[in-house]
């Protein structure tokens, strides 16, 4: 855990006072709605079809059991008893009134949590590795530097009316669990040849309607450089990003127009001039955060204890454990997914009464810790293998225990037209109709490791792009149809899906899913092959016959 | 439209000369870039003072030769989202040293002051009167900053080592 001080208290504490002052101006009318826009944009507030929105920040996915617990009584008090955890390792509540929303931030600001900078033109919430911390293959726990950037950023007096949103994450593991390449900006930590540590400086990766994956401007940026050179990227971006329109205005349309190379070389020039200032970071200042995240005092466990072996005899124990426990830095522990993709229901989606049991197992059995990922599951990161069969039927009781992490019915889904006001489709019906035809959990795990990802529209909050099958929902003439895209990835080796064919009518988009899992089926080599190693050794017109030889 | 100065509502000295209109003689004036551009070098010798009024998408460097003789620039919000001027306010202050008065003009609401004065700003042309006298309990709105800016405020980090003096980060995260 990351232990907030006095300074971030106050912060949170004059920003609701602030907050609050806007929503009285904007309920006297002293404020339009267009002006009030903006501010309410950067404390996280949409107006959504049926009500405001409100989206809170979880700086890289890590929660205490105290603000789950703060999480699930905002979500009795002001709203309907849930929240939506979302791609940025973020909570949503839906149903929030305007007039009730200075006292909700008041409440989370109890807690440390807030809404700052989860919306507008301005740097988001910093993403990282949910495993953080305890991912076995990591460098450094990337937190320390998330962290240092989140406070560098936050309320940033140059860069809060940028021409559109800046997404930062940060990686320091080989494998990459943090999309780093579909960001505007991603670090990603790596030691250099003589044995230091830096950063590998990646720019305009972005979704939405002209998807790209990052590029490579910097091999190895130094520690100490971290901030100057972010703001030199920033500064770049604030006075040369198009503002003329909105689909063109986020910086991979800059880096795009420019070239990276170009776009690498302005910004070097511009860092030269300001990295040995007053931005070069101190050690001392690392440190001091670095110290301020908690680690679990560990005791001396050995893999595989007994209690374990013994419940590996239980089937249903045995399925959940091969699927969603995973190996953990420090022996005798392991990481625990819990699957908020319970078949037939909504995805992301988690109760108050839910978030209450999570807090009360991870106090038990997670050192008070939950993480939140980008594939909005939640994760105890830090459980006694020892403990894991009473973990399990904990999990279990309250239907966060589906075997079915990282499978097919696994969905990153937006919320789509079923809430917002941007879509032109469901998102949300169409992922459950998925995880039902999927629901036999060997059918499932045949299929091995394959993520299906939904967006009701062209801005993608859903991550079509990089679904290994990807959906977006389209309208034509008054319908919903779905394009399909497959061979998408957002790890270490992003790639953009390729387009299958013509769309296809609501009703047949869980059909075409099934026809894909059994094209894939029918051309893997090997029943280790996953279905994106298919695709990239056959491409795309095995499936294609497939999919549309009787369409 | 109140020009807001030294925290205070004041009278602004300076006239708006509209394009292609004369430049009077006598008394402060406030000029476009271009006409500012065409003809510095005979402006900046007059008696009274001369002000700049610089779009937002031009380079500041341009002004470099004239900043010591400038008496006023202003830097331009078409739209108070549109925030490229916070980027030149900061590179006049921090990179060029400019030490005139930098106004921010156009749509100048309550809710940037803070921000604006901490990229260097220090006069404000504000839309709203309700705004211009909500200044000074504004500007003091918040106590926490955590970036270096040329407005020399104690950022968070620095305060935290005064306070605690410097750490020592531990050499082991797990304890055996």
């Amino acid at each position: 855990m990351y232990l907030y001080d006095e300074f971030d208290r106050t912060l949170l504490t004059e920003r609701v006072d602030e907050f609050r002052g806007q929503v009285a101006r904007r309920l006297s009318g002293e404020l339009t709605e267009d002006e009030f826009k903006s501010l309410r944009l950067m404390n996280g507030v949409y107006l959504q079809l049926h009500a405001y929105m409100l989206r809170i920040a979880i700086p890289y996915g890590t929660l205490s059991s105290q603000q789950l617990r703060q999480l699930a009584l905002v979500a009795r008090r002001y709203d309907r008893g849930y929240g939506h955890f979302t791609t940025r390792q973020n909570i949503q509540f839906n149903w929030i009134k305007l007039a009730q929303l200075p006292d909700a931030m008041a409440d989370l600001a109890a807690v440390g949590l807030h809404g700052m900078q989860t919306s507008g033109n301005c740097v988001r919430n910093i993403t990282t590795d949910q495993w953080a911390g305890v991912a076995p293959d990591e460098i450094d726990d990337p937190r320390v530097w998330a962290e240092l950037i989140r406070q560098h950023v936050t309320l940033h007096p140059e860069f809060s009316f940028l021409p559109r949103k800046f997404k930062i994450a940060v990686g320091a593991s080989d494998h990459d669990r943090a999309a780093l390449r579909i960001h505007d900006l991603a670090l990603r930590m790596h030691t250099n040849g003589a044995g230091e540590r830096g950063f590998e400086v990646m720019v305009g990766g972005g979704l939405g309607r002209t998807p790209f994956i990052a590029k490579t401007i910097k091999e190895f940026l130094p520690q100490r450089d971290v901030l100057s050179y972010i703001e030199a990227v920033l500064r770049l971006y604030n006075q040369y990003g198009r503002r003329d329109n909105i689909y063109k205005a986020r910086i991979k349309i800059l880096v795009h127009d420019k070239g990276a190379e170009q776009f690498g070389k302005e910004v070097e020039a511009e860092w030269q001039s300001i990295k040995d200032g007053r931005l070069a970071l101190d050690q001392a200042v690392v440190d001091e955060i670095a110290t301020r995240f908690q680690y679990p005092e560990y005791v001396q466990l050995s893999n595989d204890p007994p209690e374990l072996k013994k419940a590996l005899s239980d089937g249903r124990f045995a399925v959940w454990h091969a699927n969603s426990v995973r190996p953990h830095k420090q022996p005798g522990y392991a990481i625990v997914t819990l699957s908020l993709k319970p078949v037939g229901k909504p995805t992301g989606d988690c109760t108050a009464d839910q978030m209450d049991k999570i807090a009360e197992i991870a106090d038990r059995f997670s050192f008070s810790e939950i993480r939140v990922g980008h594939e909005q599951n939640l994760v105890l990161p830090q459980v006694a293998q020892r403990d894991l069969p009473e973990v399990f039927k904990a999990l279990d009781a309250i239907e966060v225990a589906t075997p079915n992490v990282n499978h097919i019915s696994d969905i990153i889904a937006c919320p789509g037209l079923d809430y917002c006001s941007l879509a032109n489709a469901r998102a949300i019906p169409v992922a459950q109709e998925i995880s039902k035809r999927f629901a036999d959990f060997k059918i499932s795990e045949n299929l091995g490791r394959l993520h299906v990802n939904i967006s009701g529209c062209i801005n993608a909050c859903g991550h079509h792009h990089v679904g290994h099958i990807g959906i977006l929902g389209v309208e034509k003439n008054g319908e919903e149809f779905y394009q399909i895209t497959i061979g998408g990835r957002a790890d270490e080796k992003a790639e953009l899906g390729t387009l299958i064919g013509p769309a296809v009518p609501y009703d047949e988009v869980a059909d075409v899913v099934e026809d894909l899992a059994e094209a894939y089926l029918d051309l893997r080599e090997r029943p280790n092959e996953l279905f994106i190693e298919t695709f990239k050794r056959v491409g795309v017109e095995p499936f294609k016959e497939r999919v549309y030889a009787t369409r | 439209m109140p020009l807001v100065r030294g925290g205070r509502i004041v009278a602004d000295n300076f006239t708006r000369i509209e394009d292609g209109a004369p430049i009077p003689n006598e008394g402060a004036v406030l000029v476009p870039a271009a006409r500012f551009l065409a003809d510095a070098n005979e402006l900046l010798q007059r008696q009274a003072p001369v002000g700049v009024i610089w779009p937002n998408d031009k380079n500041v460097s341009e002004l470099a030769p004239y900043l010591d003789k400038l008496a006023l620039i202003a830097l331009v919000f078409p739209v108070y989202k549109d925030g490229r001027a916070y980027s030149q306010a900061r590179l006049l202050r921090e990179r060029h040293n400019y030490r005139g008065e930098l106004r921010a003009t156009g749509q100048v609401l309550r809710d940037q002051f803070v921000f604006l004065l901490r990229a260097g700003f220090d006069a404000f042309d504000v839309v709203k009167e309700a705004d211009a006298l909500a200044f000074e309990e504004t500007a003091k709105r918040y106590s926490v900053f955590f970036q270096p800016t040329g407005d020399g405020r104690m950022t968070v980090a620095r305060s935290r080592l005064k306070l605690h003096g410097h750490p020592t980060p531990a050499t082991t995260r797990v304890n055996a």
